[in-house]
């Protein structure tokens, strides 16, 4: 049982050695692919449409005319979708995650739900806009309206929400919950004084991410019938006379930055492909505004949680 | 009984071992003595599982640890711990079982061939016969002979920690390192790993971890007690465990901690 | 999720009617916060059977105008002409094409850098890979498409000067690439959960890095990884606005990627954009379209789900 041949094995195990270099050259490689890419979308967003971003730019309506055309009922359409996607998605979507994790039993209903939200994370936007038009717009009667758009996001971004704060709740250690029942506190006191407070910040992460999902979504809200020329605002929530609050604005008519950079990217004129950039470029920088400070956020989290 | 003096495989000489700052080893000075097997026993957190995995180099694998002081594997006369020495020329010659069996995701033949193909063997027929003797070496082959291509994970428990021993043995290791081979193990699979390091050791030099006192006085020639990263006595297993030349080995063998 | 304990009667401190009554508008408060609680949670039953609903109720009466023969075989698609053909094929071709060339794209690179980030990044770069591929993976997917359609394709004109503005391969290469993070990310996390004992098995054996990956952990995480690939073709199926913008909307039976055609969802975007009277035939396609997606998607998604539910139970 005398070692092999020594310098037999060092110049196999140099060869295998070889492959080890040459595999982590390939993932540093792929992985410069992304880089690449991101930075060369970020550019062109930036080099076509940087110069068209100016005050104008964010207080015009869009017009006929590519100088004039502005994103003004864009970025007012989308924050207010977005306000009614926070609406309906963050109650439910926490509701939804608090009761399969505290109240919840193993049984066939609960595995029901379980698959319902996998699946549902899986299925394409497009599907969502389907159903949007086919229930929300005709069949309930909402309209081609910030209403069903909104709720056609939540419906989207529900699964986000959902395993974001199960996550987040399931982190929180069994013997909090024990010492909050042992003082004789019920189920719902528990939730409401510890398990919620302590899984608001991962909430919150989860939040964050589904709402940056929400505001580039173009499919569903084509689907639901945004219109693509819109000269005009939606009408105000907050009113001069009483009652003060209006919720007329929820059936407006309406339209979202991604479908107003949509319109522009179908026109042929270069003008309007600025346009079309400049709003890219706004969205992007949105995105990454908000998925950075979920990230972020995650970050802080997991230094400062000492459970 | 010992009737001639034993050459020593490996000697560890003033071993020192640093998991990051901690000094988890200390001055370990003992010799490893061919074909023969020598059982490192002592309480939990006494660092013999550290002194073990020095002997290939594990410790390698994983950023901030230190080791000071030598390791010299005979016949080379040479350090296996030093800084130009490649770890993996040493884990072609030295060997290792781990406390939990560990199996690969792959067929029985695969499993124990795999040391092999690693080495650059490539020839079907000398692989089926390294494979049939490892098995054979390790009490295997009856039982595993018409179940060569399926999944390894289809053995018990006790087949698959002799699988892992099969593995091991195919590429005819000079040094076999047993880490607490059979606390995963129940007592008659362990008994079956006994025997069959009774048998091993006329090949092949063995040195094994064990929190088990019993089965270190049931297998091993030599005897070393640890305690708290320190090398408190060495001797011959007979002697150690009936006349203790320290005070602390008595105490820990006669059960008064530990 | 422990439900409370039933109440035990302590000593008497207060009139024992009084407690009685406390105890009982607690448990019925208890009990209706419980199903509320339990509503929302149903609310994604409720969506599921919603899509369902919607996608059956126009398919059924688009079945009674088209033959499911016809919507199967037939060569053409043009259900808004005089002489309408449905044939979804045409659609499906589109589809099909560019998923595989995006997924020729997504598999390796993102096999490639899940195994790289697994076994050999260092720990400071895994920290800022992760979070950067998740930002790929966040941008809008119409920034992607004019990316494909403005970027992409004119460099790919450099390199073959007839390719027309419109086709599936920019589409494709782009989809491709912000599939990567869905099938790092899975993958990654499938070999993450590969203990380290086998890796520790593999290289105590005198095996190297790459070694250990290719031949234990890989095969070990084979499960998690497939059902990341299914995953991933799931997402390229259903992408939409890069496909809408940048392949172009008009319908055209091809399996060349350096054509431009329509996919099944650009179409429905395409309708969306027209006028299109609620009831008529033409709305009635999209949902057919719509339900042929589906199910393709709810295939690769529950296959994936059950890969990854019996990869979980290996360990």
């Amino acid at each position: 049982m005398a070692a092999a041949n020594p310098t037999q094995i060092r110049a196999l195990i140099a060869s295998h050695k070889r492959w080890d270099t040459i595999f982590a050259l390939c993932g540093l490689l792929a992985l410069m692919l992304g880089v690449l890419t991101f930075a060369a979308l970020f550019l062109d967003m930036a080099l076509d449409g940087g110069a068209r971003l100016s005050w104008d730019f964010f207080t015009s309506y869009p017009s006929r005319r590519a100088g004039q055309a502005g994103i003004l009922s864009a970025w007012v359409g989308s924050t207010l979708v977005m306000l009614t996607t926070a609406f309906f998605a963050v109650p439910l979507g926490v509701a939804a995650g608090v009761y399969l994790e505290e109240y919840a039993a193993k049984n066939w209903v609960t595995d029901i739900i379980e698959i319902n939200i996998t699946n549902l994370a899986g299925v394409p936007s497009i599907v969502y806009g389907l159903l949007a038009l086919g229930l929300f717009v005709y069949q309930f009667g909402f309209g081609q309206s910030i209403l069903s758009a909104g709720l056609t996001l939540a419906l989207l971004i529900l699964p986000v929400v959902i395993v974001a704060t199960r996550e987040a709740i399931r982190s929180i250690p069994q013997v909090i919950r024990e010492g909050s029942y042992a003082l004789g506190a019920t189920q719902w006191q528990t939730v409401r004084y510890h398990i919620l407070p302590y899984s608001s910040a991962g909430i919150l992460t989860g939040v964050i991410i589904g709402m940056a999902r929400a505001i580039g979504e173009t499919a569903p809200i084509i689907t639901i019938g945004a219109l693509t020329f819109i000269a005009f605002l939606p009408p105000s929530p907050v009113q001069a006379e009483p009652p003060f609050l209006s919720f007329e604005w929820l059936f407006s008519p309406f339209t979202v930055m991604p479908i107003q950079m949509f319109n522009w990217t179908s026109r042929p004129e270069a003008a309007f492909l600025t346009n079309a950039a400049a709003a890219g470029f706004v969205l992007v920088f949105m995105t990454l505004a908000m998925n950075g400070l979920a990230i972020w956020l995650r970050y802080r989290l997991r230094r400062n949680l000492k459970w | 009984m010992v009737s001639e003096k034993p050459m020593p495989k490996a000697e560890a000489k003033k071993l020192d071992f640093f998991y990051g700052d901690f000094r988890a080893l200390n001055g370990i000075s003992m010799a490893v003595y061919e074909r023969k097997v020598t059982a490192l026993i002592g309480p939990s957190g006494c660092g013999k599982s550290t002194f073990l995995r020095c002997f290939n180099r594990m410790h390698d694998l994983y950023p901030g640890n230190r080791y000071q002081g030598e390791i010299v594997l005979q016949p080379d006369n040479a350090n296996l711990l030093a800084g130009d020495v490649d770890p993996i020329e040493v884990r072609m010659r030295i060997g290792m079982v781990f406390q939990k069996p560990n199996p690969f995701p792959k067929s029985v033949f695969e499993n124990v061939a795999y040391g092999l193909r690693v080495r650059g063997e490539g020839s079907r027929r000398r692989l089926e016969e390294k494979v049939e003797q490892a098995l054979q070496d390790a009490a295997l082959w009856e039982e595993v002979k018409d179940r060569l291509h399926q999944p390894a994970y289809n053995l018990s428990g006790g087949q698959q920690q002799r699988l892992c021993i099969a593995r091991a043995l195919a590429t005819d290791p000079e040094l076999l390192l047993f880490d607490e081979p059979t606390s995963a193990l129940d007592p008659i699979a362990t008994a079956s790993i006994e025997e069959l390091m009774h048998d091993l050791k006329q090949r092949v030099t063995i040195l094994i971890v064990t929190h088990n006192m019993q089965q270190a006085a049931r297998v091993s020639d030599f005897t070393a007690y640890m305690y708290l990263g320190h090398l408190i006595e060495f001797g011959v297993t007979d002697e150690l465990f009936i006349k203790p030349k320290m005070k602390q080995t008595e105490d820990y063998i006669t059960g008064r901690f530990g | 999720m422990s439900a409370v304990p039933a109440q035990t009667t302590l000593i008497a401190t207060s009139p024992p009617g009084a407690r009685l009554a406390r105890r009982r508008a607690r448990l019925i408060r208890e009990r209706l916060i419980e199903l509320v609680l339990f509503l929302a949670a149903l609310v994604s039953v409720f969506t599921t059977v919603g899509i369902v609903y919607i996608l059956v109720k126009e398919s059924v009466a688009f079945f009674q105008h088209v033959p499911l023969v016809d919507f199967l075989t037939d060569t053409q698609w043009t259900p808004l002409f005089d002489d309408a053909h449905f044939g979804i094929m045409v659609l499906l071709s589109g589809t099909l094409t560019s998923s595989a060339v995006a997924l020729c794209i997504a598999i390796p690179l993102g096999t490639i850098i899940a195994i790289y980030l697994a076994e050999f990044a260092p720990f400071r770069l895994r920290e800022v890979a992760k979070p950067f591929l998740e930002l790929l993976g966040g941008v809008p997917t119409i920034v992607y498409g004019y990316f494909a359609l403005l970027f992409v394709t004119p460099l790919l004109q450099r390199i073959y000067p007839e390719l027309p503005g419109f086709n599936l391969l920019s589409a494709g290469i782009v989809m491709g690439i912000m599939i990567i993070p869905y099938v790092s990310s899975i993958s990654e996390d499938a070999m993450r959960a590969v203990p380290m004992s086998l890796r520790e098995g593999s290289y105590a054996m005198g095996a190297t890095r790459f070694q250990t990956a290719i031949k234990v952990v890989v095969p070990a995480a084979f499960s998690g990884i497939a059902s990341a690939y299914i995953l991933g073709i799931s997402r390229a199926v259903g992408e939409t606005m890069i496909l809408a913008i940048a392949a172009g909307m008009q319908p055209n039976l091809t399996f060349n990627p350096l054509e431009p055609a329509a996919t099944i969802t650009a179409y429905i975007v395409q309708v969306a954009l027209g006028d299109l009277p609620h009831g008529s035939i033409g709305y009635q396609t999209i949902f057919a379209a719509g339900l042929t997606l589906m199910l393709f998607t709810l295939v690769c998604n529950i296959g994936g789900h059950l890969l990854r539910k019996s990869f979980r139970e290996a360990y």
